[in-house]
């Protein structure tokens, strides 16, 4: 049974998100030898449609319009309205990102469709697909299947496999108007205050280097900077480091803050609570750097260091520079 | 104002899995922690403007619990609602839509997602289904009149939202920290009224889009490798374990 598959593919501080790219795998796997288009609501970077057509979509669809500047829903969803007149999607899948987890769940509401979020797998096996989710902040798995109507999906960030690029990969680009005034939108974007920790995006971050209450001042932090920095990794925190006012809440890795899934993950000094874990569990390789040996955060890491992260962290660093020069 | 609000496992429990299911054996119970920000927002914005708190909650008859932890909170009535069996999350949303188009409302406020099925669907679907705008991870709401100024969350970028009620807004963490109910709340609590409807009184009937093949226990097996030696020899030895060995540089 072949579907025509839709991405909804996301663009982030003018680039393509890697997770539309894996969304394009897993649409082409969905698509079972059905078309795989994607779309771009608003302003899409110059080189988007070739990367999009080079890991697979036979189409991208460019949406334009004032009222795409800034993130809305119901500018998006009538964005969306144009590109599924043009294209007819059996499925649509989104990252599971701050706006696609916002966007997917209105849009399977108004095709009456179920969807399934937070995507960590997915199998095809003739006319059935399967999707793999997570639940009970990640202690248990769960997959499921749509029974009826369009298939809507969330995928979670460096999870699903991206496709290798094929410069040779033909594709068609269309491009379409939304003639949405932005004055008639319900939900009028204000302002966007941009944080001003910019760098390495933590929920799509290959490395993670994070910090708990052992860093015990926002200067704590500086080690960590730097060995990211060195890393090219984000830099995250546990909740009680956010609490204790170290960091920016924007930094959380936790069951109440982002959920991660980086090939390498450094936690230094935490301790390791559930709620933490949740949003960490699924790393790669775990690496624990804390004073206490009975760190429940052990219990989760493939490699322990049992130490004082003020000065284990800058000797990773220099060792990292070291290997990485 | 609404409340969607459910009851969830209180995540530090250690969950066990019966039959292909999760166990509910002396696990405690808890008010979805996102749910209950709103539900203390929306207690915040009565006492501040006016207004009456109601609590809709679609969930099995232990959920009571939760809403009564509600009422004594200072919500003013809540419904609790059969849950359809096998319901997905577009049966959910369709069975509490319905409970709240039978009231009025100007706000309808619910957590961004429940820690337990984590799917962050629900409560946006309603806002489709009542036909109202909405804004989703909100980490601060204020209230003038009928506009409404919202601060969302969109993975560390701060977006100021305004817009006129009618208007759902979900929680993201840290939107109001909750009050512990007090003494004289539990007290009055006691007398407010639980309403109970079932799907069929609501006049919904919306079989699920989507079904479980599977649930299993996550596949948490590391073995810990803990270095020894000094802070140097470690570090070295960790780098080289980690190209080498994990192969994650």
């Amino acid at each position: 049974m072949s579907r025509n598959v839709l991405v909804v593919a996301e663009v982030r501080s003018g680039a393509l998100r890697p997770v539309a790219l894996e969304a394009i795998g897993a649409a082409s796997l969905l698509a079972q030898g059905g078309s795989v288009a994607a779309a771009i609501l608003g302003d899409a970077p110059t080189d988007a449609a070739s990367q999009l057509i080079a890991a697979g979509a036979g189409q991208v669809i460019l949406v334009a319009g004032e009222s795409l500047t800034d993130y809305t829903p119901e500018a998006y969803l009538a964005a969306l309205d144009k590109v599924l007149a043009e294209f007819k999607a059996d499925a649509v899948l989104f990252g599971h990102t701050a706006t696609g987890r916002d966007l997917a769940p209105a849009l399977a509401a108004k095709l009456e469709a179920g969807a399934v979020t937070d995507v960590t797998a997915l199998e095809v096996d003739g006319d059935r697909a399967v999707f793999t989710r997570p639940i009970y902040a990640g202690k248990a798995v769960t997959r499921r299947v749509f029974k009826q109507g369009t298939i809507v999906a969330t995928l979670r960030p460096n999870n699903l496999p991206a496709p290798a690029q094929d410069a040779t990969r033909q594709g068609e680009v269309k491009r379409l108007n939304l003639d949405l005034a932005k004055t008639s939108l319900r939900t009028v974007v204000a302002e966007v205050i941009r944080k001003a920790a910019a760098g390495v995006d933590l929920t799509a971050a290959k490395v993670v280097v994070a910090g708990g209450r052992g860093v015990k001042s926002a200067d704590g932090f500086k080690p960590l900077q730097e060995l990211a920095g060195v890393l090219g990794a984000a830099v995250g925190a546990s909740r009680a480091a956010c609490d204790a006012g170290y960091c920016d809440y924007s930094w959380q890795v936790g069951q109440t803050g982002k959920t991660v899934t980086p090939d390498l993950y450094i936690a230094c000094g935490i301790s390791g609570a559930i709620q933490h874990v949740a949003g960490m569990s699924s790393s790669k390789v775990v690496v624990a750097i804390n004073k206490d040996p009975e760190a429940p955060i052990f219990k989760v890491a493939d490699y322990g260091i049992v130490g004082d992260l003020f000065e284990v962290v800058p000797l990773l660093t220099q060792e990292f520079k070291k290997l990485l020069a | 104002m609404l409340v969607l609000l459910k009851q969830t496992f209180d995540t530090d429990t250690k969950i066990v899995l019966k039959d292909g299911r999760i166990s509910e054996d002396g696990i405690t119970m808890v008010i979805n922690p996102y749910d209950e920000y709103a539900l203390e927002q929306a207690i915040r914005l009565k006492e501040a403007g006016g207004g009456t708190v109601i609590v809709v909650c679609a969930g099995p008859a232990r959920s009571e619990e939760a809403l009564r932890k509600a009422l004594a909170m200072g919500a003013d009535e809540a419904v609790l609602i059969d849950p359809p069996a096998d319901g997905d999350e577009y049966t959910l949303a369709r069975v509490l839509a319905a409970a709240c188009k039978a009231r009025p409302f100007d706000l309808v406020l619910g957590g961004n997602l429940s820690v337990d099925n984590g799917a962050s669907q629900v409560a946006i679907r309603v806002a489709h289904e009542l036909g109202i705008p909405y804004v989703g991870a909100a980490t601060k709401v204020e209230v003038n009149g009928g506009s409404v100024r919202v601060e969302r969350d969109a993975e560390g970028d701060v977006e100021v939202i305004t817009a006129a009620a009618p208007l759902l807004i979900t929680a993201q963490q840290g939107l109001a920290e909750p009050r512990l109910p007090s003494l004289p709340g539990i007290m009055k609590a006691k007398k407010k009224p639980i309403a109970r409807q079932t799907p069929a009184d609501l006049g919904v009937d919306a079989p699920a889009r989507t079904e479980v093949v599977d649930l299993k226990a996550a596949d948490s097996s590391r073995q810990t490798k803990m270095l020894a030696g000094s802070a140097a020899e470690q570090a070295t030895q960790l780098v080289h374990l980690l190209r080498e060995e994990a192969k994650v540089v």
